[in-house]
């Protein structure tokens, strides 16, 4: 009779060399040959899209919708999110480092790659801080009309998940710091690291939908 | 299926290799100026061809993200059948807001 279970393959690149060593590291089983964790990741990440989907619909449905307040373009910097964009795109590669470096068990480069990361998410997040303040200050408030509304839900949205990366990051930090992550634990890092570059990927959506096409 | 057999369905077909530090370097640089010619359009002004350029450059942007820096490319096509469908769902569920806003506006 055929087996159906394998040991599993954390983070990828280092599978076959998991499966090889198998319970030397304390890899578990599972009927898929999947880590369950990552697994369970994507699977995360692809209803994620559904959310932001459903948001950025509703923000390009409504955008034109300005009864009162300033229009979109009276508002948007562009030269301003540009700056926010490049930082945020910055942050997917320190953070792609900080996987490798993680797999490579280099605990100093994964926490400086991390540190980095999580600095450059703050530098967003600062960003669209004071974007919300200035947006504010025009005029533009979260009930003023149908755009406002759709605009900061969307994007507060965007902000509140790389905050929770940002902070995601730093806890990984601080367990790097009493070596709880190395060998096959790296997977966690790897599991962040999704995260962070889906935040991403979001981001590029709603720069060329929100800012970079005129109403 | 045997267990090696299993064990290769899960990774897929591409090879595991490890990536230097200056590969993602270069896909970062290649993603920086993508962003560039992005925001260079807006300025420039080309008519009727900019949202198809800027469409492109956007979903160029996406996937290059998704297939190297999240490894999809490179990972089991569990995954990537999971990713997909989500963001297939979300594409029609715009779909389906546009069309019932379009038809059934008063």
């Amino acid at each position: 009779m055929a087996e159906i279970t394998v040991p599993v393959a954390h983070g990828g690149h280092d599978g076959h060399d998991d499966a090889a060593h198998g319970d030397a590291h304390g890899d578990h089983y599972t009927s898929t040959g999947l880590s369950n964790n990552k697994l369970a990741m994507w699977l995360f990440l692809g209803s994620e899209c559904l959310l932001f989907g459903g948001l950025i619909s509703t923000y390009m449905l409504y955008r034109g919708r300005v009864s009162a307040g300033p229009r979109p373009d009276q508002v948007y910097s562009i030269p301003f999110t540009s700056v926010s964009s490049f930082v945020l795109l910055m942050s997917s590669l320190t953070m792609v480092l900080a996987v490798s470096a993680a797999k490579a068990g280099d605990n100093r480069r994964t926490r400086l790659w991390l540190t980095t990361t999580a600095m450059l998410g703050a530098t967003f997040v600062g960003g669209q801080i004071f974007e919300f303040t200035t947006f504010y200050r025009k005029g533009l408030g979260f009930t003023t009309s149908l755009f406002g509304s759709s605009f900061y839900t969307l994007t507060g949205f965007h902000g509140a998940h790389v905050t929770i990366g940002v902070i995601l990051l730093l806890s990984l930090v601080a367990i790097t710091l009493r070596g709880r992550i190395s060998g096959d634990k790296a997977e966690v890092v790897e599991m962040i690291g999704l995260y962070w570059h889906f935040v991403d990927i979001v981001w590029i959506v709603i720069f060329t939908l929100v800012y970079l096409i005129p109403t | 299926m045997t267990a090696v057999e299993h064990h290769e369905a899960a990774h897929g077909d591409a090879a595991h290799e490890e990536h230097s530090d200056l590969y993602y370097g270069k896909i970062a640089l290649f993603l920086a100026a993508v962003t560039g010619a992005e925001v260079a359009l807006t300025y420039l002004h080309i008519g009727p061809l900019f949202l198809p350029v800027l469409f492109v450059l956007m979903i160029v942007k996406f996937v290059t993200v998704v297939l190297f820096f999240m490894h999809l490319r490179f990972d089991s096509k569990l995954f990537s059948f999971l990713f997909w469908s989500g963001l297939l769902l979300a594409l029609a569920v715009y779909v389906a807001a546009l069309s019932t806003l379009k038809f059934f506006a008063s």
